[in-house]
């Protein structure tokens, strides 16, 4: 499947990241190889396989609603390039 | 003998006996590590030697240093993932390997050197600088763990940590010449680990011997609630797995693997390494076990099914670095998303960026169906495969690689070619079983070359019985390059 700079373009804004021309052309050659070969999964019939998410046989996994100890905010606000008055600083989100 | 060529168990038993010192331990190893790391560059950065304070940790391992890859959170340390967009991250919180680490007394040597976030079959995409082969320093380690196995292969850790995703640490220890296991998956838990792709990533220990790396397995495995993953069984000792015959064994060897040239893209198995594994399978018939040819016959889709899974977890995962909690953040922009999306363009390196691209696209609206679900189903039959043949099977014998260690360079500029260097290990993620490399001879270059032995779902133990049985009975584990 041909993919264009163009597609290259929609999914690195739904991936948030601000590629560069050089790299959208890039990777639109790269991922079109890429995919050409992954659709050798086409050759296969799956109708009537049920998908595989992970592999131990794990049942919804449970516990009991009790508080425990957590981080700080202070030790978790440390890492954050920008904090205030107890919460992450953002740039303005709404107009 | 020098004291860095000593396995960890041997030196313990050193220092039962009092014939040598931590303290000796310790020099000599600050000693190989001045000598070798500048050449080497296994570390992204050293804790200095812990002092004698630390030396007498409860577990037993008396203060014996370990390297740990550099995506497992330490407290108060920074951990980067050889990404810059962690720089400045200092994790509030230890992983559960290492609370389990510090607890049996090791000291946490250093921080090994990654392709980052684990993407890479090669070390080459850190975004610091490449490790180098300790065999041949124009070769790679192999990847993603390369810093880890670089670290053991040359003397500066006896032990490491590493991640494995899709072959992660079995191909860098093949590379590297020494023993490298990937635990069935929840074996050992994730918490801590910064995640590329949760339903494959296992973390699990690098030795140069199947003793040492099955004393490190039993410290790091076991049950742990903060991983919903992980799984609720009694861990074994291992050690008790060693020593034992191998009579009457079943082995299988599928024919798949000996026979694969995947695609146009790769040239299949080296004669080197198929001659080594030849050899080791009639080693092991000597010693008494039966082998018998076997067929996985998904064994061709593996590679395309992990391409897009992993992927798309990754990109998924990697959702959670832009620029608010925590790392990088590229300031003067005036609105979030501009934020976020410049934050990600400076912060991750190409190989990241065209990971997160592949699994966007492959979860985008109108592919998800075509490439995510049919995928999933694919990795249910290669599941399938592997649990059909360990119905009649203990284990199955293969090359960890197709060829030994390759040159820097020689496969950055084609991702194909690097995806395809992992077929023979990453089925076995997609399955979730265990599995391990152990060195079985070199290639005429003298490199390295491994052999893989993969186990069924949580038997660990007849990894270890075979591995120690064949280790047992050759000597390329006692091999030291010559750096």
């Amino acid at each position: 499947m041909a993919i264009s700079k163009n597609d290259a373009l929609r999914v690195a804004h739904l991936a948030r990241i601000d590629l560069t021309e050089d790299e959208l052309r890039l990777f639109a050659r790269q991922l079109e190889s890429i995919i050409e070969f992954i659709d050798k999964l086409k050759e296969l019939d799956v109708s009537s396989v049920s998908p595989a998410a992970h592999t131990p046989v794990l049942k919804n996994v449970l516990r009991p609603d009790t508080i425990k100890d957590s981080l700080s905010k202070e030790a978790v606000l440390g890492n954050a390039p920008k904090s205030l008055k107890g919460h992450f600083l953002v740039p303005k989100v709404i107009e | 003998m020098k004291l860095w060529e000593f396995t960890g168990h041997e030196l313990l038993e050193k220092l039962a006996h009092q014939e040598i010192t931590q303290e000796e331990i310790l020099g000599a190893l600050d000693k190989r590590r001045e000598e070798v790391e500048p050449k080497v560059k296994a570390f992204l950065r050293f804790e200095k030697t812990p002092g004698p304070e630390n030396l007498s940790g409860p577990g037993g391992f008396q203060g014996l240093p370990i390297a740990v890859k550099d995506n497992i959170c330490i407290k108060n340390r920074p951990v980067t993932c050889a990404s810059r967009i962690l720089e400045g991250f200092h994790p509030p919180y230890d992983a559960t390997v290492i609370q389990k680490l510090k607890a049996a007394g090791f000291s946490i040597y250093g921080q090994t050197n990654m392709d980052e976030f684990a993407f890479g079959s090669s070390c080459e995409n850190s975004s610091y600088f490449p490790t180098r082969n300790p065999w041949n320093l124009e070769c790679v380690p192999g990847g993603s763990s390369g810093g880890s196995a670089a670290a053991v292969a040359c003397g500066e850790a006896i032990w490491a940590l590493g991640s494995d995703t899709g072959g992660s640490i079995r191909q860098p220890a093949s590379f590297c010449g020494v023993v490298g296991l990937k635990p069935t998956y929840g074996r050992v838990s994730r918490y801590g680990l910064i995640a590329f792709a949760s339903s494959l990533d296992q973390i699990g220990p690098f030795a140069r011997d199947i003793e040492d790396c099955s004393l490190l397995l039993k410290v790091i495995a076991g049950y742990d609630p903060k991983d919903s993953t992980s799984a609720n069984l009694s861990v074994p000792d291992f050690l008790l797995s060693l020593g034992k015959d191998i009579k009457g064994i079943k082995i299988g060897v599928p024919k798949e693997y000996f026979s694969l040239s995947a695609d146009r893209a790769l040239e299949g198995i080296a004669q080197e390494v198929k001659q080594a594994l030849e050899e080791a399978i009639e080693q092991l018939k000597k010693l008494g076990a039966k082998v018998q040819e076997v067929s996985l016959p998904h064994t061709e889709y593996a590679v395309s099914v992990y391409y897009i899974l992993a992927t798309a977890e990754a990109s998924s995962n990697l959702a959670r670095f832009d620029g608010v909690q925590y790392g990088l953040r590229t300031e003067a922009v005036d609105n979030l998303t501009e934020m976020y999306k410049r934050t990600r363009q400076a912060g991750f390196g190409s190989e990241a960026k065209r990971r997160i691209m592949l699994g966007t696209y492959c979860l985008s609206h109108g592919y998800y169906e075509a490439y995510y679900l049919r995928a999933l189903k694919v990795r249910a039959l290669i599941a399938n495969d592997f649990a059909d043949v360990f119905k009649d099977f203990d284990c199955l014998i293969t090359p960890t690689s197709p060829t030994p260690a390759f040159k820097l360079g020689e496969k950055i500029q084609n991702p194909l070619a690097m995806y395809l260097s992992d077929i023979y290990t990453i089925s076995i993620n997609l399955a979730g079983l265990p599995a391990i490399s152990i060195p079985c001879g070199f290639s005429s270059g003298g490199l390295p070359i491994g052999m893989q032995i993969i186990a069924g779902s949580f038997d660990e133990e007849m990894l270890f019985r075979v591995a120690h049985c064949y280790e047992d009975s050759t000597s390329w584990h006692k091999m030291r390059p010559k750096i």
